[in-house]
C-alpha cells in the first residue's frame, strides 16, 4: 500500500477532469472492491477522487417507460426499489444473488458493472498476471484456472467477469450514460466489455477519466425473467455459470427472448446463437438443448473448467424450461 | 451445579469490551509488518533495504544482514525456521524481512520497497510427486507410524467381498477471524507478549530459549484467542520476530499478520493420500483392514497427519495394518487442524465400510453393529467407557434411519435427488497435565487461576461451573484468570483437552480450598462446607455458620487460597470419544451442487460438563465438516510453489445458507478413568464422521461414489 492523496468531488465534471489529468487518478464510489485492490497493491493510485457526494443515487422514469439509475445507486436500495422489483425483477434478483448485505449496502451501481476479475493470480501482487501487468504471463493458463473463462478468451487472459448485476443489465437492454472530458456519450451496457484479446489490462472501452453517471434501462421487456446462478456456495460467492434470461411467449412459441451467461467469459456473455436458434420455435426439451449447444460450440476449456460446458447449458435449459413453462407440450397446450 | 449455563462471555465479546492481541495499547507502541518471500526454494543473493529506509516514520528493516541471532528453540513444538538466520527460502511466505515504523501505513508502504534479489532453487509442493518418502517418527502420544496386529493376508484370504481404494482429502486452512498477532514489550529486562496463541506456555518456552532469556524475564499472555482450530497451537517463526525485535528496539511492538499471510505462516492441514484394503465376509464381518497413508511435511521439519489411526481402532477385526509415510515439500510445516487424524483419516474409512455394505447388500449402520469393537483391537485394552451403541440406536431414532430405501437414487422430490448417508465418528482423548490455583476473598469472590486459554470454546464458563460444584455455590460468585503464564501451568488447548484436564486441575483446587476451609473453620478438614455469598456453612457433626468477613478477621488473613494439579496417568485403558452422525443431502439433477439438508449426531465422550458450550461445540464441528465435505480446499500451484487464492473469497468456508438443521445429543455417561472429573474431549470430535456421512449421502442420491473431498459439482455432473 502506497500513500495516496483523497479530494472529495463536489461535480461531476470536475472529478472528470481531475481524474482524466491524472493516469494515476482514480474514481472511488462504494469501495468495496477498490480499496481490497489498494490492501492488496493491486491497485497503487497517487489520487483517489471520490464521487460518493454526488448526489447519483435517483431512480427516475424516463419519458419512454424506461428507467434511469443514478451510478451512486446503492446495489441494496436498487434491489428494493418498488419500480425495479415490479417491472425489472430480472435486475433484483441478479443484485440480491450477489455478495453480502453488507457489500451489498456500499457498492454502488457502477462500481458493481466496473468491478474487476475475481481472478486469484490478478489478486496476487505477487504472482504473475498480463492484466495487472503487461506482458509478466497469465498463470492460470497452465494453473488454477476451475473459475476461468471458456468463451471469447485468450492466451493472454482466461479471466472471467465476476458481475451478476452486468448479466442483468446486458439482458435488459440497458446503456450507461458516461461523462468524460469531452462531454457526455452513451455505451450500451452490451458493448461496454471487452474481450481480453491481446491487452486485458482493460475491462471495458471506457477511457480514463470517463465516468458512468447513470443506467438507462428502456420499458419492460415483458414476459417472464429469472436470474439463475450456480456457485459452489450457497451463498456469497461468485458464480461458476449464471444465466440472466427474458422470454416473451405467443401462441406456444417464443415471441422474444435474451440469454446472457455470466461466469463465463471475460464479460457477460450475450447468447445469441442460442436466441436465434429460439426465435420463433416452440421451446422443445430439444429445441432448448440444441440452442444451448449452439451457443457453447465454440467453447474452449482449460484444465479446469471443462464442467463448465454442461453446467452452462443445463443451467440455460433449466432456466428456459421454467421460463416457458411447458408451453410447448401439447397437452398443456389443449 | 454444572448444567446448562451461557457464556459469561458472551457481551464482553458482541460489545467488543473483549480484548484481543492486537488491540492493546501502549504509548511507544511500534508496528512491524513482515516482507515475504515470494518462491518456494531461492537463495537471497543481494538485499537492498534502502528506499523502505527512508520512508517516514520508519524505524528499521530487518533480514538475514542485521537481525539478532537467535538459539534453537526447546521445550515446545516450533512449527517454523528461525526467521532472518540465513539467506535460504524454504517456503513461499517465509519471512525475508521484517519493516517497523511508527505507524502501520508505513511499515505497509515499506514492505513494498525492500528489494530482495533471488536464485530460484527446484522446489516440489506437490507430495504425490516426491519419489523420497520416509517413514516419520510422531510424538509418542499420537502413536507409532505403523502398527500390525493379526495376520493380513488370511484375513483378506477368508473375505468374500475385498474393497481395495484409494481416497484423497484437500489441503485445508485454520482460517480463524483473528489473524494471529502478538505484542511485545521489552521493558526493564522483562519481555510481555500478548499474543493470539492457544498455548502460553509453548509460546513461552520457545521465545525464552530462542532468545536466550531467563524464564523469569518472560511472561505471556493471552486473555481471549480469537478462534485457532490448531493454527495457534504450535508456536510460529511470526511470535519470535515480535518478541526479538521488541527486545532490540527496546518498548512495543505489534506484529499482525495478513489474512494472506494467515495461508502460509502457521501451518495447514495436509492434504492426504489413502489406500484402504477392508475385506469381510458374507455376513459382514471384517476380516481384515489395511489403511496406508501418504501427507506431506516441510523440507525443514516433519509433521505427519495420522489418518489411520482411527482404523486402528474403530471396527472388531482380526487383521488390523496401519501404514503412515510423509513426503517433504517445499511449503510451510503442516500441522493439526481441527481434527487432526481421525478428521481426514475417518472418511477414508467409513465411506469404504459403506462402500463394503452397498457390495454386500447389507444397511451400512447394521454392517458397523456387526463390527462393533467391544475392546481396542489393536492394543487389545477396554475402553475407558464407550457408548457408541447408543449413539448409533439414539442417532438413528432422530433420524428416522428405518425408513431409509436401500437403492441409490430412490428418494426423490421434484429434481432434487435426496440421500441418506452415515458414519461412525472416533477420536483419540489427548490430555495433558494441569494446575490450578483457587482464593476464596473476604466478600465472597472466589477467584480460580489456570494458565489456560480461551480460544472460543467457553473455557470462562465452564470452569467457574467446576469450582462452584464443589464449593456448593452459585457459579457466578466465581471468576476465572486465565491466559498467564505467571497462573498454574496448564497444558495448551488443543487436542480437545482443555476440560478435562485444566477442570480436573481446579476440581482439584477447589477441593483443596473447600478442605483448607474447613480446616481454618472447624479444625477439621474433612467437614463438608458450602459457599454461598459471604456465608460458610461447615457441617461437621453439627452444622456451623461463618461470615467470611468475620472468619477472615478472627484468622488474620484477607483470602484463603489453595492449589491443585492433575496429571494423566498412564494405564490400561484405551480412550476414546465416539459418535454415529446420519446426513440428508440433495442434489439437483441438472445443476448437481451437493447441499446438506439434516444432520444428526449423537456422542459418547464421558460426562458433559455444560450441555449448552457443548452443543456449541459440536455444532460448530459439524458445520466444519460441512466445510471439509464439500468447500473447503486450500489449492497450490505448483508452477508457483504457491497456495492460490489465499483470502476468504477464494478459500471457502460455509456461509449460514449452506447449513441446515443440526440436531446434536450426548448419551449419559461418566468416564472414570480419563479425567479427574468423568468428562473427556469433546470440541474436534465433532468435524469427525461428517464428510463420510455427507459422501455417503450423496452415493445413496445418486449412486455417484466420490472418493476425495471436497465433493464439488463437477464430481456429480
Amino acid at each position: 500500500m502506497k500513500p495516496f492523496a483523497y479530494r472529495r468531488a463536489t461535480d461531476a465534471r470536475s472529478a472528470v477532469a481531475t481524474v482524466a489529468a491524472d493516469p494515476d487518478a482514480a474514481f472511488l464510489a462504494g469501495g468495496t472492491n477498490l480499496v481490497d485492490h489498494l490492501k492488496l497493491g493491486v491497485a497503487c493510485p497517487s489520487l483517489l477522487v471520490d464521487v460518493s457526494d454526488l448526489a447519483a443515487d435517483l431512480v427516475e422514469h424516463l419519458p419512454d417507460g424506461g428507467l434511469r439509475i443514478g451510478a451512486g445507486t446503492r446495489n441494496s436500495d436498487l434491489a428494493a426499489h418498488p419500480v425495479v422489483r415490479a417491472h425489472y425483477p430480472l435486475l433484483s434478483e441478479a443484485l440480491l444473488s450477489g455478495a453480502s448485505g453488507q457489500l451489498r449496502n456500499a457498492a454502488t451501481t457502477a462500481g458493481n458493472l466496473l468491478q474487476r476479475t475475481r481472478c486469484g493470480y490478478f489478486r496476487d501482487a505477487t504472482a504473475p498476471c498480463n492484466k495487472r501487468e503487461p506482458g509478466s504471463g497469465c498463470p492460470a493458463v497452465a494453473g488454477h484456472n476451475r473459475h476461468h473463462a471458456i468463451l471469447g478468451a485468450s492466451p493472454d487472459c482466461v479471466a472471467t467477469h465476476p458481475s451478476d448485476l452486468a448479466a442483468a443489465m446486458v439482458a435488459l437492454d440497458a446503456t450507461a450514460v458516461v461523462l468524460g472530458p469531452d462531454g457526455e456519450r452513451r455505451v450500451p451496457i452490451g458493448g461496454l466489455y471487452r474481450l481480453p484479446g491481446d491487452d486485458p489490462t482493460r475491462d471495458t472501452v471506457l477511457a480514463h477519466g470517463e465516468l458512468i453517471t447513470a443506467v438507462e434501462l428502456p420499458a419492460p421487456f415483458g414476459g417472464r425473467a429469472r436470474y439463475r446462478k450456480v456457485r459452489d456456495r450457497a451463498s456469497f460467492a461468485f458464480a461458476l455459470v449464471s444465466v440472466a434470461a427474458a422470454v416473451r411467449m405467443h401462441d406456444g412459441v417464443v415471441e422474444d427472448l435474451r440469454l446472457v451467461f455470466g461466469g463465463l467469459a471475460h464479460r457477460p456473455w450475450r447468447a445469441a446463437h442460442a436466441e436465434d436458434a429460439l426465435r420463433g420455435s416452440a421451446p422443445t426439451e430439444v429445441a432448448l438443448r440444441a440452442a444451448a449447444d449452439a451457443e457453447l460450440l465454440d467453447a474452449r476449456t482449460l484444465s479446469g473448467n471443462g464442467f463448465k460446458v454442461p453446467l452452462a447449458r443445463n443451467t440455460l435449459v433449466s432456466v428456459l424450461r421454467e421460463l416457458t413453462d411447458g408451453a410447448a407440450e401439447p397437452e398443456d397446450d389443449a | 451445579m454444572t448444567g446448562a449455563r451461557p457464556r459469561v462471555d458472551g457481551p464482553a465479546k458482541v460489545t467488543g469490551a473483549a480484548r484481543y492481541a492486537a488491540e492493546w495499547r501502549a504509548a511507544d507502541l511500534r508496528h512491524a509488518a513482515l516482507v515475504t518471500s515470494p518462491v518456494p526454494a531461492a537463495t537471497i543473493t543481494a538485499v537492498d533495504t534502502s528506499a523502505a529506509e527512508r520512508v517516514p516514520g520508519v524505524v528499521a528493516v530487518f533480514t538475514h544482514h542485521n537481525a539478532p541471532r537467535l538459539r534453537p528453540p526447546v521445550g515446545a513444538p516450533y512449527g517454523g525456521r528461525l526467521p532472518l538466520q540465513d539467506n535460504r527460502v524454504h517456503y513461499e511466505g517465509e519471512p525475508v524481512a521484517v519493516v517497523v515504523a511508527e505507524r502501520l501505513e508505513q511499515a505497509r508502504e515499506a514492505v513494498g520497497l525492500v528489494r530482495l534479489d533471488y536464485a530460484p532453487l527446484s522446489a516440489e509442493t506437490d507430495f504425490r510427486a516426491v519419489a523420497d518418502t520416509a517413514v516419520p517418527t510422531p510424538p509418542a502420544r499420537w502413536g507409532p507410524a505403523d502398527t500390525t496386529v493379526g495376520d493380513l493376508a488370511a484375513g483378506i484370504a477368508e473375505a468374500d467381498v475385498v474393497l481395495r481404494a484409494e481416497y484423497s482429502t484437500a489441503a485445508r486452512h485454520h482460517s480463524p477471524i483473528e489473524t494471529s498477532a502478538t505484542q511485545a514489550e521489552w521493558r526493564d529486562g522483562v519481555l510481555t507478549l500478548r499474543d493470539a496463541t492457544q498455548g502460553v506456555f509453548n509460546v513461552h518456552a520457545v521465545v525464552s530459549s530462542a532468545l536466550d532469556l531467563p524464564a523469569d524475564r518472560v511472561r505471556v499472555l493471552a486473555e481471549y484467542t480469537g478462534g485457532g482450530f490448531g493454527s495457534k497451537g504450535y508456536v510460529w517463526p511470526h511470535q519470535v520476530i515480535a518478541a526479538m525485535l521488541a527486545r532490540e528496539l527496546g518498548g512495543a511492538l505489534r506484529l499482525v499478520l495478513t489474512r494472506a499471510q494467515s495461508f502460509t505462516s502457521h501451518g495447514y492441514q495436509p492434504p492426504t493420500r489413502q489406500r484402504l484394503v477392508l475385506a469381510a465376509t458374507a455376513e459382514g464381518r471384517f476380516t481384515a483392514i489395511r489403511h496406508d497413508s501418504l501427507s506431506p511435511t516441510s523440507t525443514y521439519g516433519e509433521y505427519v497427519e495420522m489418518t489411520a489411526n482411527g482404523s486402528r481402532v474403530a471396527y472388531a477385526c482380526p487383521a488390523i495394518t496401519t501404514t503412515h509415510r510423509v513426503a517433504p515439500v517445499a511449503t510451510v510445516l503442516p500441522t493439526p487442524m481441527r481434527a487432526p487424524h481421525e478428521g481426514p483419516g475417518m472418511f477414508a474409512l467409513e465411506v469404504a465400510v459403506d462402500e463394503v455394505a452397498c457390495e454386500l447388500g447389507i444397511d451400512p449402520l447394521e454392517l458397523r453393529l456387526r463390527n462393533h469393537a467391544e475392546v481396542d483391537p489393536t492394543s487389545g485394552k477396554p475402553f475407558s467407557t464407550k457408548g457408541l451403541l447408543a449413539c448409533y440406536a439414539e442417532g438413528a431414532r432422530r433420524f428416522g434411519w428405518a425408513d431409509r430405501p436401500r437403492a441409490t437414487g430412490s428418494l426423490r422430490e421434484g429434481d432434487q435427488l435426496i440421500g441418506w448417508g452415515m458414519a461412525t465418528a472416533v477420536m483419540a482423548t489427548m490430555r495433558f497435565p494441569a494446575a490450578a490455583r483457587a482464593r476464596l476473598h473476604a466478600d465472597g469472590r472466589v477467584v480460580v487461576e489456570a494458565g489456560c486459554q480461551e480460544i472460543g470454546t467457553g473455557t470462562y464458563t465452564i470452569m467457574p461451573q467446576l469450582a462452584a460444584e464443589v464449593l456448593g455455590c452459585p457459579p457466578e460468585q466465581v471468576v476465572l484468570r486465565l491466559g498467564d503464564t505467571a497462573l498454574p501451568r496448564t497444558g495448551m488447548t488443543a487436542g480437545s483437552s482443555t476440560t478435562l484436564s485444566v477442570g480436573s486441575a481446579v476440581t482439584a483446587a477447589a477441593e483443596a480450598l473447600a478442605a483448607r476451609l474447613a480446616l481454618l473453620a472447624t479444625g477439621d478438614p474433612t467437614a463438608a462446607v458450602r459457599l454461598d455469598g459471604i456465608e460458610l456453612t461447615v457441617k461437621n457433626g453439627a452444622v456451623e455458620v461463618f461470615r467470611l468477613d468475620e472468619l477472615f478477621a478472627r484468622l488474620g488473613v484477607d483470602s484463603v487460597a489453595a492449589g491443585g494439579s492433575w496429571e494423566p496417568r498412564e494405564n490400561q485403558r484405551s480412550m476414546h470419544t465416539f459418535g454415529a452422525v446420519f446426513a440428508e443431502v440433495a442434489v439437483d439433477v441438472d445443476l448437481p451442487v451437493p447441499r446438506v439438508r439434516r444432520l444428526v449426531a449423537v456422542y459418547s465422550a464421558g460426562r458433559i460438563v455444560n450441555p449448552l458450550t457443548a452443543r456449541g461445540q459440536m455444532t460448530g464441528g459439524l458445520v466444519w465438516g460441512i466445510g471439509q465435505a464439500l468447500l473447503e480446499k486450500s489449492t497450490t500451484d505448483h508452477r508457483l510453489g504457491r497456495f492460490v487464492d489465499k483470502n476468504l473469497a477464494g478459500y471457502r468456508l460455509p456461509v449460514n445458507a449452506d447449513v441446515p438443521d443440526l440436531d446434536v445429543a450426548f448419551v449419559e455417561e461418566y468416564d472414570p478413568h480419563a479425567s479427574g472429573i468423568g468428562a473427556r474431549g469433546i470440541g474436534e470430535l465433532g468435524s469427525v464422521g461428517v464428510a463420510p456421512a455427507i459422501a455417503n449421502a450423496v452415493h445413496h442420491a445418486t449412486g455417484k461414489r466420490v472418493r476425495s473431498l471436497p465433493i464439488a459439482l463437477e464430481d456429480l455432473l
